[in-house]
């Protein structure tokens, strides 16, 4: 059973085509990973699996529902949520109120506007129980923006993670963490639920081998070849694309 | 720290931040002591409170979800109308009116969302610029429904619950603004601190974020617009009340720019803003307006452009906090 | 009729000689200047002072307005401007009409409230007859002079090293400043050009435009809908939008007078709706 399928995804600006005829199939609980050096096309991809971007042709399904043409927030409620590669945070509310938020929106009591913010209970505890589980516990109530990077970089998952999804997109996870940090976003990712499936983009290539059990290189918007880890490392095509290992590049 | 103890220290900090501060009581309190303290001034008090209101619509906009106006004026003049025109043909029971005047400006806000909500910012200022040209040039030239150029007089207005005259008794209608003010205030107090306020600020600021976590940003937003249209449309209404005449003054650009100056005055996204700002520069207005009528606008201007340099939310707040901050450093040094 | 397009035409020209500034400041640095519109008052004002008062030829009041109008711009861009380029467009917004009230005020301070007329030498005045149409012989001068303008706009912008580097710059920032070119700089002369251009058009159309105090208030709309509809990524959208602008304003006010404004305003909520990159842009946005 596919949790993720493109069929034939292609996007066009004027004469670029940065996703060519893509057409991925990421099982149901797999940890699969999309690798691909600069200009891959792997950000447009993203956008084009979370309804930022709509496809010029190609369809996009989730757990073999079509959902195409749905908007961002409608793919949200079927199960897909997404962090991002450079925090997309809400500088203004504390962790804990990010996280409400989402669990609120989850549970379809985003609308009521004549509740009080964490009045409910069970969010509240939810929301509380995931920030100590994210590391977050101690600066449970401050300003997002006054919060260290690597923390926020945890929040940025805990988000995602609240929504509880079926499929996770991870948009490389560590970059920009400091060396020091770096092991407790990696234990993080490790610790995620295993029936969420997630599809990993990165570039470092120990996470990818540390972390997926499929993995699939993105070369100039198509699909080049997939795998597991030990074929993906022995493919000569890309080793010459990608590691750069005897390739003149 | 366990998971019980984090559960009691989020669920403190979420009723702490919804909770009124021991300022907001103090607050209403002076408030309500300016109908016995300043009792020659009711006329002034009673604009510092329907400016409030207004302010306090736009506030709902800008502060709390982000979305930028110049033609807040429109539905503010469209309540006014709406008002004097259901009162001179329908009712004149007060209530009844200011109902009808928000529903009608809500209406319209509806309707107006799906153009003002395309589109970056200066899109938005620019439509909702447009938006209030138009509604001031539909007022101009219907003049056989709103009497154009002169303005619409002679709507009558009971006194409320059919016992408490506001027709000019300027103490009477004082009082009935305030309250109005008053419980539209609660209620917008209350809308802020739900899950449907928290999912505005979300959306201003990170609407990226906002709809993948899943909000419907659109419908949220439209949601707030509508809200903020019917209370400015309200604040028209109760303007229509206690004036002896609607005109077009109601919906003018001044008046959008006027408003907008208010709320930033007092700053934005905390409520108060535009009922500080409000009193701040109608009080200014009386006393420079007094020396020097004309110029007045000069220092309206002088204010933005001070307030844009050095004010980001907080108003005249921020910048007293710069120069107690600027002071103590002053201090500091040996 | 012919008159009324006439007409249309030069009040257009001078709409678009005014605000191809305010496209570029748009365009370049992405600032809404609601305070273009000061910029040709004072140009106008500094004319009428000029010609009224110390007998100047209005001909030669002409590249005084300019250099005037110019020489303000750059010290406001300098000294005010030059602090707002990376705040918020409400930010913008809130100091540019802060400027606009201040202008206004001050102008009324020094030369009242009233509208002022220039006087115009005798041969400006009056009409002529071209095979059956009227023709003004001051919105003649108009057309010549804005056509001349824009002839010389498009001669710059295409052949001259300051042009190719604008273009650069208003295409992408980044690039080129990559590229070495000095985009502040660059930015600062065609700030300063721009209110130069709105000066004189302010100093050239005061008869037809009103001179008054809340000049900039009143025409700030028809500028703004001149950039937004036409979008600022060429100087030929903004030209277009100009011209239908001012024929339909002149028409609308002939035809029908009662619905003028209503129109136009109308139009642009619909242009901006459905087009908010601007209705003479490139298909694609970015």
């Amino acid at each position: 059973m596919n949790a993720l399928e493109t069929v034939d995804l292609e996007k066009r600006f004027g004469g670029i085509v940065p996703t060519n005829s893509v057409s991925l199939r990421v099982r149901e609980g797999a940890r699969h990973a999309l690798i691909g050096p600069n200009g891959a096309g792997k950000t447009t991809l993203i956008n084009l699996l979370t309804g930022v971007l709509r496809p010029s042709k190609g369809k996009v399904k989730l757990g073999g529902g079509d959902i195409t043409n749905l908007k961002p927030h409608q793919r949200v409620a079927r199960g897909i949520t997404r962090t991002f590669q450079i925090n997309q945070l809400f500088a203004d509310l504390s962790p804990l109120e990010s996280i409400a938020l989402v669990i609120g929106e989850r549970e379809k009591q985003g609308a009521r506007f004549w509740r009080a913010f964490g009045g409910d209970e069970a969010i509240a505890r939810e929301a509380a129980s995931l920030a100590q589980q994210f590391g977050l516990a101690d600066v449970i109530g401050e300003r997002t923006s006054s919060l260290p990077y690597g923390k926020q970089r945890q929040l940025e998952i805990a988000l995602a993670i609240a929504g509880k999804p079926r499929v996770l997109l991870l948009d490389e996870p560590a970059a920009g963490v400091p060396e020091a940090e770096r092991h407790e976003i990696l234990e993080t990712v490790a610790a995620l639920p295993k029936d969420v499936t997630v599809l990993l983009i990165e570039h470092d290539m120990d996470i990818v081998f540390g972390f997926a059990d499929r993995i699939s290189v993105l070369v100039e918007g198509k699909l080049l070849v997939e795998g597991d880890p030990k074929e993906i490392q022995n493919d000569p095509r890309v080793r010459a694309v990608y590691l750069g290992e005897g390739a003149g590049d | 720290m366990s998971t019980a103890d984090t559960f009691r220290q989020a669920d403190a900090a979420l009723k702490k931040k919804r909770a009124w501060h021991w300022l907001e009581y103090v607050f209403w309190l002076a408030v309500a002591a300016t109908v016995f303290l300043f009792p020659s001034q009711h006329t002034l008090l009673t604009q510092i409170a329907i400016w409030s209101l207004f302010a306090l619509s736009l506030d709902l906009l800008l502060g709390y979800a982000g979305i930028v106006s110049l033609g807040h004026a429109a539905y503010f003049g469209f309540g006014a109308y709406v008002a004097a025109l259901f009162a001179i043909n329908f009712t004149g029971e007060p209530l009844t009116v200011l109902l009808v005047a928000g529903i009608a400006a809500g209406l319209l806000g509806l309707v107006t969302s799906l153009l003002v909500l395309r589109g970056s910012d200066l899109t938005r200022l620019m439509v909702t610029l447009g938006i209030a040209l138009v509604m001031y040039e539909l007022a101009n030239q219907m003049s056989w429904l709103t009497g154009g150029a002169d303005g619409l007089t002679g709507m009558p207005v009971n006194p409320v619950f059919g016992v408490f005259p506001i027709s000019f008794r300027p103490t009477n209608s004082y009082i009935y603004v305030l309250c109005v003010l008053f419980v539209l205030f609660v209620v917008a107090r209350r809308i802020v601190h739900s899950p449907f306020g928290y999912s505005l600020r979300a959306i201003k600021g990170n609407p990226l974020r906002a709809s993948s976590i899943g909000i419907s940003t659109n419908r949220r937003l439209i949601a707030v617009y509508a809200l903020g249209a019917a209370y400015a449309g309200v604040a028209g209404a109760l303007l229509a009340q206690t004036t002896p005449v609607v005109s077009l003054t109601y919906i003018d650009f001044q008046r959008s720019a006027d408003v907008l100056l208010m709320l930033i005055i007092g700053g934005t996204g905390y409520l108060y803003g535009g009922i500080v700002g409000s009193a701040l520069f109608l009080i200014a207005q009386k006393f420079i307006g007094n020396v020097t009528p004309q110029y007045w606008e000069f220092w309206i201007g002088f204010a933005l452009v001070v307030i844009a340099l050095f004010a980001r939310d907080r108003g005249v707040f921020s910048i007293i906090e710069r120069v107690a901050n600027a002071l103590r450093k002053e201090k500091a040094k040996p | 009729m012919l008159t009324i397009l006439f007409d249309g035409i030069a009040y257009g020209m001078l709409l678009f000689v005014i605000s191809c500034g305010l496209a570029v400041t748009l365009g370049l640095m992405n600032f809404v200047n609601l305070a273009h519109g000061a910029f040709a008052m004072l140009g106008g004002y500094c004319a009428y002072v000029l010609v009224n008062f110390y007998g100047v030829p209005f001909f030669a009041s002409l590249p005084v307005a300019f250099l005037f109008a110019a020489m303000i711009g750059l010290v406001a861009e300098r000294s005010l401007y030059v602090h707002f380029y990376n705040r918020s467009h409400l930010e913008q917004v809130l100091f540019t009409i802060g400027l606009v009230f201040m202008t206004s005020a001050l102008v009324d301070y020094f030369l009242g409230s009233q509208q002022r007329f220039i006087n115009l030498p005798s041969y400006l005045q009056g009409r002529f007859d071209f095979f059956g149409v009227g023709i003004g012989k001051y919105r003649l001068l108009i057309i010549l002079v804005c056509a001349l303008i824009v002839i010389v706009l498009q001669l710059i912008l295409g052949h001259t090293r300051f042009g190719s580097r604008l273009r650069a710059a208003v295409d992408d920032q980044r690039v080129a400043r990559g590229l070495g070119i000095n985009v502040n700089r660059v930015f600062a002369l065609t700030f300063a050009a721009g209110c130069g251009l709105a000066g004189l058009g302010g100093a050239l159309g005061a008869e037809i435009l009103s001179l008054e105090p809340h000049f900039p208030l009143k025409f700030m709309i028809y500028f703004l809908i001149v950039v937004s509809v036409g979008g600022t990524s060429s100087i030929t959208g903004p030209f277009l939008a100009s011209i239908l602008l001012g024929i339909g304003d002149v028409a609308g006010k002939y035809y029908a007078p009662r619905f003028g404004g209503f129109v136009i305003y109308t139009i642009m909520i619909v242009v901006l709706v459905l087009r908010p990159q601007g209705l003479f842009t490139r298909g694609t946005s970015k």
